[in-house]
């Protein structure tokens, strides 16, 4: 097993939140992972991305290569484009559809959305919707993580203990509302 | 034990299990990691391991070398720019040598992903003639922190361990060994080792030359330096993270190249020797400057050593597993490019951050000054040189917006005016107010106070709450101490103050105080929490 994930966005967008569970997952079935996320100061509504490496191989590059990204999980349309030199033919980009607009010459959305429907074999989500039937535009992330899942070479059932696990301090009420936003994003993106 | 852990985490939870009685520190990406894991770990509140931030990199490596000298393990982190901040505490030590265990973790930043340089930190320990570790994973970072510590004590030297930003920033898997007891309260016995006066120095020197040869037999001996076996005429010379995109390149291509892996310097001679006698042609793959490449090919050039020097590796930047395929030979597959849709995002302030309502205010009063130039120093403001704002002209190294603004103002220019952070003016900007003061120069020093150490996260700042009483203690007038609060309903009443003060022949000091917008949000949140 093999896995190399990109996941991208915008600084203050809670990628790490997404790459944590996926390494509390991942840690759980023994496998070994990297994962090289990015601080300091692009963390300032700048482009943040992070490279998430699992397999049942030794590991050596915390990088992945160019040409060797299985998915791009991106949590902003526009950053899932950026990433693309490292997405391998075979890879899939699923991204939000949702512009997080910062920066005053942010491109025509439908142009973009064109773009990633031309670049790769792509999943479109609107997880907006998915989060505020789950009840929190918080779940943002989690929702997203639900509509990668299948790509993500972890089943089901282990990515929900990752998520009880990561959000337990929280309280019940926040788990439950993850699992929620997480089956969410596997049912409407079924197919 | 496994822990799920950054490079940076795996060197704090050594130094713990290592035994260290403190950790000194200033904030510094790529190294920040380092101190927060010890400050928020219950192992170091239960063995009171002393871990507070420090006022600078060289008020650290002091402490920690005073903790050293009684008999206890310290531990002091920097960001590879700290280091010249405590070089002279650095270079000295060396020559002091230590008592108890004293390793220093300098996080290099190549790609200066949140650096003014890329400056290669190993060249600072061959500098100063120490032993120089460079792991190449989390679990190198792990082992040879607590080697690191036993090694320091062995030798009684500093121990450089030195890591890049994608080590400290990368997680993986950690096995942590037995934690160890701290060491004993038991001051350094030895006369004369520790005052460096010249006839003890020179002694001392000799001394540090003496074991020069021990190191490099330590390195030959080293675990950490080993040769992967392969077949073929060519081969590698792969340092610290160098080693993982060698192997990487190597595994996905099925490649047979015999690898020399170094982690541990001085550079075990003998082995690069035998090494180097066998293959026609050595990729040198270092991360960082070509600091050994340079070395191996010598002044002349010899040419069977490629690597940074020849373009067969880009002099700068950062490694990844694409640069070092290409210069084995091996092709990458095909590679889409990012489509010409795609914008740049850069960093920028944070909405509702007290820096934009001061560059807001200061843009409107230079607006009647033909001289536009305001000087910058190292911290979230410095992105007020972007639009925007495009306010400040300068960003060299910490503290010298002051001293700069000073220099320029001593050459005529009017107004010299200088924004610098709270926690920058505390690490370097006081002493530079001081020559303002005892010149009478005419400078505006302007400190955006925002109570934290803001661009690293958050941290405590050393100056909070002091600002106008060391202003005034430095000697600046009572009367251009000026505080204002940079808020949108404030700013014709702060631009009026900033013009006064422009105005004023000599020096005056503008307190611009407002929480900063991010560590407001943490704290709201933690008391709701705690409710």
């Amino acid at each position: 097993m093999q896995k190399n994930i990109i996941i991208a966005g915008v600084g203050g967008q809670g990628i790490l939140t997404i790459a944590s569970i996926i390494d509390l997952a991942a840690m759980n079935l023994g496998l070994n992972l990297k994962q090289a996320e990015v601080h300091g100061m692009s963390q300032r509504g700048g482009a943040v991305e992070s490279h998430l490496r699992i397999s049942s191989k030794e590991i050596y590059s915390d990088l992945i290569p160019l040409g060797k990204a299985d998915l791009i999980l991106s949590i902003e349309p526009m950053e899932s484009l950026r990433y693309l030199p490292f997405l391998s033919p075979e890879g899939i980009i699923v991204t939000t559809t949702e512009p997080y607009e910062n920066i005053g010459n942010y491109p025509d959305i439908d142009d973009l959305l064109n773009n990633i429907r031309m670049s790769a074999k792509h999943l479109l989500v609107d997880a907006k919707i998915i989060a505020q039937e789950a009840g929190g535009s918080k779940t943002y992330n989690i929702a997203m993580l639900g509509a990668a899942s299948p790509y993500l070479g972890i089943e089901t059932e282990e990515l929900e203990k990752a998520i009880e696990i990561f959000f337990k301090r929280k309280g019940d009420k926040i788990v439950e509302m993850n699992l929620k936003a997480f089956r969410l994003g596997i049912e409407k993106c079924k197919n | 034990m496994k822990q799920l852990l950054l490079g940076a985490e795996a060197i704090a939870q050594a130094a713990l299990d290592g035994g260290i009685s403190g950790v000194y520190a200033y904030p510094g990406t790529p190294s920040t990691e380092i101190t927060e894991f010890i400050q928020k770990s219950p192992q170091s509140t239960k063995t009171r391991v002393r871990s507070s931030w420090s006022a600078n990199e060289k008020t650290a490596y002091e402490s920690a070398l005073g903790m050293s000298y009684a008999g206890k393990r310290s531990l002091v982190c920097m960001k590879h720019v700290g280091l010249n901040v405590a070089a002279d505490a650095f270079m000295n030590s060396s020559i002091t040598g230590v008592n108890g265990g004293l390793v220093i973790v300098v996080a290099d930043d190549p790609s200066m992903h949140s650096s003014q340089n890329e400056q290669d930190s190993r060249v600072y320990g061959k500098f100063a003639m120490i032993p120089v570790l460079e792991p190449s994973n989390q679990q190198e970072a792990y082992d040879m922190t607590r080697y690191g510590f036993d090694l320091s004590e062995k030798m009684e030297l500093p121990v450089l361990l030195r890591i890049p930003t994608r080590l400290s920033h990368s997680r993986s898997v950690v096995i942590r060994q037995n934690p160890r007891e701290q060491n004993d309260l038991n001051p350094s016995p030895i006369d004369g080792k520790w005052i460096l006066l010249p006839a003890n120095a020179r002694k001392n020197y000799q001394g540090l030359l003496k074991k020069q040869e021990t190191l490099i037999s330590l390195s030959e001996k080293s675990r950490f330096n080993r040769v992967i076996e392969g077949i073929g005429s060519s081969a590698v010379i792969a340092f610290g993270i160098g080693f993982n995109y060698v192997m990487e390149v190597i595994d996905a291509f099925r490649l047979n190249t015999p690898v020399l892996k170094i982690s541990q310097y001085p550079m075990p001679k003998q082995t690069i020797r035998e090494f180097c006698d066998r293959y026609s042609e050595i990729l040198i793959v270092e991360e960082g400057y070509p600091v050994l490449e340079e070395l191996l090919k010598g002044y002349l050039g010899n040419k069977k050593f490629r690597g940074r020097l020849d373009g067969i590796l880009p002099r700068t930047g950062e490694l990844s597993p694409n640069v070092i395929a290409k210069a084995l030979g091996v092709k990458s597959s095909s590679i889409q490019n990012v489509p010409d849709i795609v914008v740049g995002r850069p960093p920028m302030l944070c909405q509702g951050c007290s820096h934009r309502d001061l560059f807001e205010a200061i843009n409107m009063v230079m607006e009647n000054y033909s001289q536009k130039q305001i000087f910058g120093d190292i911290g979230c403001y410095t992105l007020g040189a972007l639009p925007p704002y495009s306010s400040i002209s300068t960003c060299v190294d910490m503290g010298a917006s002051i001293t700069m603004a000073k220099g320029a103002a001593d050459a005529g220019m009017r107004p010299a005016v200088c924004v610098i952070g709270d926690s920058t003016f505390t690490h370097s900007g006081m002493t530079g107010l001081l020559d303002a003061v005892n010149d009478k120069s005419p400078v505006t020093v302007i400190i955006s106070d925002n109570d934290t150490t803001a661009m690293t996260g958050g941290q405590d700042s050393a100056g909070t709450g002091k600002f106008f009483d060391i202003c005034k203690g430095i000697g600046v007038e009572e009367d251009h101490i000026r505080v204002i609060k940079p808020l949108k309903k404030n700013l014709e009443e702060n631009i009026a103050i900033l013009r006064e003060e422009f105005e004023y022949n000599g020096v005056s000091v503008i307190i611009s105080q407002r929480e900063c917008v991010q560590t407001l949000k943490k704290n709201r949140k933690q008391a709701i929490e705690i409710e």
